[in-house]
């Protein structure tokens, strides 16, 4: 019988367009041809000897695929078999795509001033409606941000977060409220955000994202956002941007100021071409542990929401290349140039990230997976609950605080106290010879003034895992939490 | 370098606007030479991905069949691919590639920009913008790339 083999395949078969072979049933028919032509087999079958996915192999005007004998059906001498790789492709994604959908009335008078627009217009509205954002947290950025794009009219918005709402995060979380206290952080925000729009697709990931789920999360999104407040978390959202192609609108804060920025584009930098390696842990402190001004995330999460709605319209300049650094308190907005760096190990020419890695490690924290971590860089983490016993046991253990006076005020366990910065100047106060656990408010200064004088000389020093806020959860809930 | 008649050239980027905002597809059929691929004919072909047309193409391989057959009958071969992109840049996405199976073959890339206008009864005005085309090189499945290639629009001898 008679096998057609396409032009691409052709350089296999000494350039012969037509290849006679004999046999009885398709498998027969293939396996002479890729007998006679060896270097066909490898183009045509996977090494599981599957026929590869992109492969289609037609008997006469039939995909052998849905024959009922498949590929042993019979064949005869006059039959035809076609081998026909396959032909598809498309644009990058459907987020600034036309869709054909049209606009209801109701959505007309919604969204009419962005109509009136001609950079939106009803293109525009119909590109927002269709288009896909990921929002990693409903926390300080991610409550502005969600609140906005529900009302600009992103037609599905997903949001990442596992959090419950604490009193703590009514200062600058807008989107939940007093009576939210205790509900988890997505059911509150779906509220809030199908209260100003119900036409918004909310879809809820209650978990943590990570490097096993962020691959299958993203996939069914165009733009993600990042609003988290850790670095794994914001190394692996970049590295999970860069892997899957997708712009990330990204912003963080600390304090007065905040930075933002689009990376991932296959033409701009990532955040590692900013910052190749996070900071040493605890060098940065966190917002729960340096503070935030409320209204600093409601500023960076619109200027998120912002770029993320020009992403969407192919409107105006992005932030891609630029780092915007905005100071709240002198109100000052500066802007640096970032450079794609080709050497990057995610975005370069040559990376060397892949996949997604274990971004604890990476940022040299104990991995979440495991256990309590014994030792952190030859440091001995003692947990709340073993302080707790040692001390009722009357053990004679002292406790340094290495927090600051204005938080030893709002909240203190018994500790003695010297700042972190204090503690060169100070370190004479200390025995030596004791036992001392450092503690802070969740174990990241404590981790650093514990390598301090484990270099110092100091040879029984513990890390409190977890701070006085593990001890107010843990053991005695009348120590307050801030 | 891919070498294709005025008036084939021309057919494909219509063919963009006619579907917009849909992608169109097609086939280019013709003869290699020396390296080129020389266009006879430029075939439209049907979208077959209704769930996704606005931004995924895909041509039934019935299609491809038929087309295939037609180009034997006038002693000629597949020699590319073509489609639009409504919206967005004539260069090729990463789907493209993961797609693209063909090696050795031209796949030509349209923007095709567009507007929905009101006022009119929401006329849809589109317009066929930069053309593209990509040579698909490599081995096989592992090292396949597309790779950037000039057009030269010149009567082609047999074209029609």
């Amino acid at each position: 019988m008679h096998i057609h083999i396409p032009t691409p395949l052709r350089v296999y078969t000494g350039k012969q367009s037509v290849v006679q072979v004999a046999g009885n049933t398709v498998s027969d028919v293939l396996t002479a041809l890729t007998t006679k032509f060896p270097e066909l087999r490898k183009h045509l079958y996977t090494e599981e000897g599957k026929l590869r996915a992109f492969v289609n192999v037609y008997l006469n005007d039939e995909d052998i695929r849905y024959i009922v004998q498949q590929e042993n059906a019979p064949v005869k001498e006059t039959d035809t078999l076609s081998i026909i790789p396959s032909i598809a492709g498309g644009a990058p994604s459907s987020a600034t795509s036309s869709s054909t959908k049209l606009l209801t009335p109701e959505e007309m008078a919604r969204y009419s001033r962005h109509l009136i627009l001609p950079e939106v217009g009803e293109e525009g509205q119909l590109k927002l409606k269709a288009a896909r954002v990921l929002c990693i947290g409903a926390g300080g950025l991610g409550a502005p941000l969600t609140l906005y794009l529900a009302a600009a009219g992103v037609g599905t918005l997903g949001i990442v977060d596992f959090d419950l709402v604490e009193a703590s995060n009514l200062q600058r979380q807008v989107i939940h409220g007093t009576s939210d206290i205790g509900r988890p952080k997505l059911d509150s925000a779906e509220d809030s955000l199908k209260a100003i729009n119900p036409n918004v697709d909310i879809v809820k990931f209650p978990t943590r994202l990570s490097s096993e789920n962020a691959l299958e999360i993203f996939e069914n999104f165009d733009i993600i956002a990042d609003g988290t407040d850790n670095f794994p978390t914001r190394y692996l959202v970049n590295d999970a941007c860069v892997l899957s192609g997708k712009p990330n609108a990204y912003a963080s804060i600390f304090r007065f100021e905040g930075q933002a920025s689009v990376f991932g584009t296959k033409e701009g930098p990532c955040y590692r071409c900013l910052y190749p390696e996070p900071p040493p842990p605890g060098l940065v402190p966190s917002c729960a542990e340096g503070g935030v001004l409320g209204i600093l995330p409601g500023l960076l999460g619109i200027i998120q929401a912002t770029e993320v709605i020009k992403l969407i319209l192919s409107a105006g300049e992005p932030l891609i290349g630029r780092l915007l650094l905005v100071d709240a308190l002198a109100m000052r907005f500066r802007e640096l140039k970032l450079h794609k760096n080709p050497e990057c190990p995610v975005c370069g020419t040559h990376p060397s990230i892949t996949k997604l890695i274990d971004y604890e490690q990476f940022c040299g924290l104990p991995s979440k997976s495991d256990a309590p971590a014994a030792l952190v860089n030859g440091i001995p983490q003692m947990q709340v609950e073993e302080l707790k016993r040692r001390r009722d046991a009357g053990e004679d253990l002292f406790l340094l605080d290495v927090r600051e006076p204005y938080e030893f005020a709002i909240a203190q366990m018994g500790g003695h106290l010297i700042p972190l910065n204090d503690l060169p100047n100070r370190v004479r106060e200390l025995d030596p010879k004791k036992e001392i656990v450092v503690q802070c408010k969740v174990g990241g200064r404590s981790q650093m003034a514990a390598e301090f004088l484990a270099q110092n000389g100091f040879e029984k020093i513990y890390n409190l895992a977890g701070g006085i806020i593990a001890w107010s959860e843990k053991v005695d809930p009348k120590v307050p939490k801030y | 370098m891919l070498r294709i008649g005025q008036a084939q050239f021309d057919s494909i980027r219509r063919h963009g606007e006619a579907t917009y905002p849909d992608e169109c597809c097609g086939v280019l059929i013709g003869h290699v030479e020396d390296n080129d691929n020389i266009v006879i004919d430029a075939l439209s072909a049907e979208n077959t991905r209704s769930d996704s047309a606005h931004n995924r193409y895909h041509i039934a391989p019935q299609e491809l069949i038929r087309i295939q057959q037609q180009a034997r009958r006038r002693g000629l071969d597949i020699v590319g691919f073509y489609h639009s992109h409504p919206d967005h840049p004539a260069e090729w996405s990463k789907t493209d590639l993961e797609e693209a199976h063909w090696i050795g073959c031209s796949y030509v890339i349209t923007r095709v920009s567009g507007s929905l206008t009101g006022g009119d009864g929401d006329a849809l005005r589109c317009r066929a913008m930069e053309t593209n085309s990509f040579l698909l090189a490599g081995m096989g499945e592992e090292d396949k790339r597309l790779e950037p290639q000039s057009i030269e629009i010149a009567d082609v001898v047999g074209a029609q």
